[in-house]
């Protein structure tokens, strides 16, 4: 009898080209996804040794870090534009598939690779950014790599590995109207710490997660590296199939019924042994902000502002003074009563339609609030074009936010999109880190919906009340 | 890549915890497509004050770290982002080696590929580098055919490494060109798969 496996086990053991006894394992990589900024230090590589990209046609790049979000075809800064020149001179020089600038499927990778149908379930799938987790919501082994591992890949199509550790995220329960899976993912973290993850690949379960649309479990499993993680992924099921039927990439006709036999296979077996499992109730899960410098100094919206004294350790007190001081809050504060001067909604964990729709909803007829600069920047440009088709674009337009393109924008202000020093920007992404949107920014990660509400109030307001008021 | 043997060095301090590699680098600097250059810019935010000026406060611009070649840092070095320009910047700057109680992976994989040594060491111990780091004359050795570290004063500690990447260090090896090799197993796989 076959022993027991998880998913992982079942993603890693496929794709073993090579095994030996004190050697990492050579895994074959099914999808490389490749953008500007991690790429032209790995092409050059090749280029010096004479190298060649073994399959272009499992690569696919596309420009999303530095492009603008406004006259995107105006690029003022000179070495920015300089690296996105040299993505298409490698991509035409190496035989690699480019979504650019000009592409109707241009956006942020994480947003296209699932839009196009080239994540798949079982597929290993890299990318030069820790966010390619994300690609694991659809049951794929999908992480981050560096600059060398890059060129690793694109020279060979493997990488030499080590089997992961499993660990299984149980999410039970249901979760409250005005409570998103960007709360979810945020509250694991908060609850769990920045990195119970590093070493394990996370197999998110439990009934919260399965009722979870196909953007929703992005969400999920793009945060898995704000938990260290090396990967997070969601067994996929009914929700998978139907996302990925009919999109550009994805087999076509009897070759996708053929395809789901074989995904429905990837799930992790009965009695299957994970190294760790942790659990979080839904229910209890409130709309949840970020008051710190890391993805886990978070608060349910209807809390306040920590005290270093509540932490346990030295080094924890020291961490949440430091932070407190950079954030510019005051122990005690309620969550309700921080004000933001910026909202951004987008990046590659909240920019998708349905995040898009969420914002929407809480904006409609309404105007952002004086003294408040909002953005919303679409995950791609096919997003774009649908929420202008749907009328979503038009809401935001007419409440007073800015209407962008595509690009990753101020979650990480490598564009010309950034918040001053010393002001707090409400914002959808994943990192809160120091000096993440600009020098001296005050980053609160939040749900759309609750970037949506601090956009018209002016400060952090709990959604939750503002759907009660809808139902009435 | 620079074989890594033995090391010593002066030691340096970094006393904080989820030093994260927007820190370690910031975005303004991704955009150079070169591997180089990029030790001018690393810590530039802690390290530099709005003129422009260094910042006294900041641990690497105190007297006693000039010219240290080991950061001791606290738990969970090198979170956040996959961008290699933080171990490229970290080496560029003049480490050779990162000593803390953990590492972020992929960071601790981009260490490697760059002749950087990531070493993590018991808590206990990494608390002891602290303080002694706090001198100007602390110096440790590193042997990676050993697998410890020491100091002249009595202080010894030994740490893991895979043995795979230990030999590449060693010998400096070209990982791309090894993996050439075992290029007939990529080939069956492929013919296998199609």
């Amino acid at each position: 009898m076959v022993a027991p496996k998880t998913i992982i086990e079942k993603i890693w053991d496929e794709h073993v080209v090579y095994r030996e006894d004190g050697k990492p394992d050579l895994l074959y990589i099914d999808l490389h996804l490749v953008h500007e900024v991690t790429s032209p230090q790995a092409f050059e590589g090749l280029r010096q040794k004479g190298r060649k990209v073994r399959r272009p046609d499992l690569t696919f790049a596309t420009m999303d870090h530095n492009v603008p979000t406004v006259n995107r075809f105006v690029i003022e800064d000179e070495v920015a534009k300089n690296q996105m020149t040299a993505l298409e001179r490698n991509c035409r020089e190496f035989g690699v598939p480019l979504a650019d600038l000009n592409s109707p499927e241009q956006g942020i990778v994480h947003v296209i690779g699932p839009e196009l149908g080239l994540t798949q379930p079982g597929k290993t799938i890299v990318c030069g950014d820790s966010h390619t987790s994300t690609h694991g919501a659809f049951g794929a082994l999908a992480f981050g790599i560096g600059t060398s591992e890059v060129e690793h890949v694109l020279a060979t199509q493997t990488l030499w590995q080590h089997r992961p550790k499993t660990m299984q995220v149980n999410v039970t329960g249901s979760l409250a109207t005005g409570v998103s899976a960007k709360d979810v993912i945020l509250a694991i973290i908060g609850k769990f710490g920045v990195d119970f993850g590093t070493g394990y690949v996370l197999e998110f379960t439990g009934d919260v997660i399965r009722r979870m649309s196909m953007e929703e479990r992005m969400t999920i499993c793009n945060m898995s590296i704000e938990a260290g993680a090396r990967a997070g992924l969601i067994a996929p099921d009914d929700v998978t199939f139907a996302y990925l039927r009919g999109r550009k990439y994805a087999p076509k006709g009897e070759a996708f019924e053929q395809a789901v036999e074989k995904w429905k296979q990837l799930r992790t077996d009965e009695g299957a042994v994970y190294d760790r499992v942790v659990h979080i109730d839904g229910s209890e899960i409130a709309p949840t902000v970020t008051w710190g410098t890391t993805p886990a100094m978070s608060s349910p919206i209807d809390g306040t502002v920590p005290y270093p004294e509540q932490f346990a350790t030295e080094t924890e007190q020291k961490a949440v003074q430091l932070a407190l001081e950079y954030m510019g809050l005051k122990p005690g504060m309620k969550m309700t009563d921080i004000a933001v001067q910026h909202v951004f909604i987008g990046s590659c964990t909240n920019s998708r339609m349905s995040d898009l729709r969420e914002a929407a909803q809480i904006v409609k007829g309404k105007k952002v609030a004086p003294g408040v600069r909002a953005l919303v920047v679409p995950g791609s440009q096919q997003v774009k074009k649908q929420a202008e088709e749907e009328g979503i674009a038009q809401i935001f337009i007419d409440a007073g936010f800015e209407w962008r393109d595509s690009g990753c924008s101020m979650c990480l202000g490598m564009n010309p999109d950034t918040v001053p020093a010393g002001e707090h920007c409400a914002s959808t992404s994943n990192r809160n880190f120091e000096g993440r949107q600009g020098k001296g920014a005050r980053t609160h990660l939040v749900s759309p919906a609750m970037a949506a509400a601090a956009a018209i109030y002016g400060h952090f307001v709990d959604v939750r009340t503002l759907y009660q008021e809808v139902v009435r | 890549m620079e074989p890594f043997v033995v090391h010593k060095g002066k030691v340096a301090g970094l006393d904080r915890a989820n030093v994260d590699t927007d820190q370690i680098i910031p975005k303004q600097f991704l955009k150079r497509i070169e591997r180089t250059g990029f030790g001018r810019f690393l810590f530039y935010d802690w390290r530099y004050l709005p003129d422009g000026t260094p910042n006294p406060h900041f641990e690497l611009n105190r007297p006693e770290n000039e010219g240290a070649t080991i950061l001791v840092a606290n738990e969970n070095f090198g979170c956040g982002s996959s961008r290699e320009h933080a171990p490229w910047a970290l080496a560029d700057y003049g480490f050779r080696a990162i000593i803390a109680p953990s590492f972020a992976d992929i960071f601790y994989n981009n260490c490697l590929k760059n002749s950087l040594l990531p070493i993590k060491l018991p808590k206990e111990d990494v608390a002891y580098l602290l303080k002694q780091a706090e001198r100007s004359d602390y110096e440790l050795t590193i042997s990676l055919e050993q697998q410890v570290v020491f100091d002249e004063e009595g202080f010894t500690s030994s740490f893991d490494i895979d043995p795979y990447r230990k030999q590449l260090l060693l010998k400096g090896w070209d990982e791309i060109d090894l993996t050439f090799v075992y290029e007939p197993y990529i080939i069956a796989y492929e013919k296998a798969r199609s």
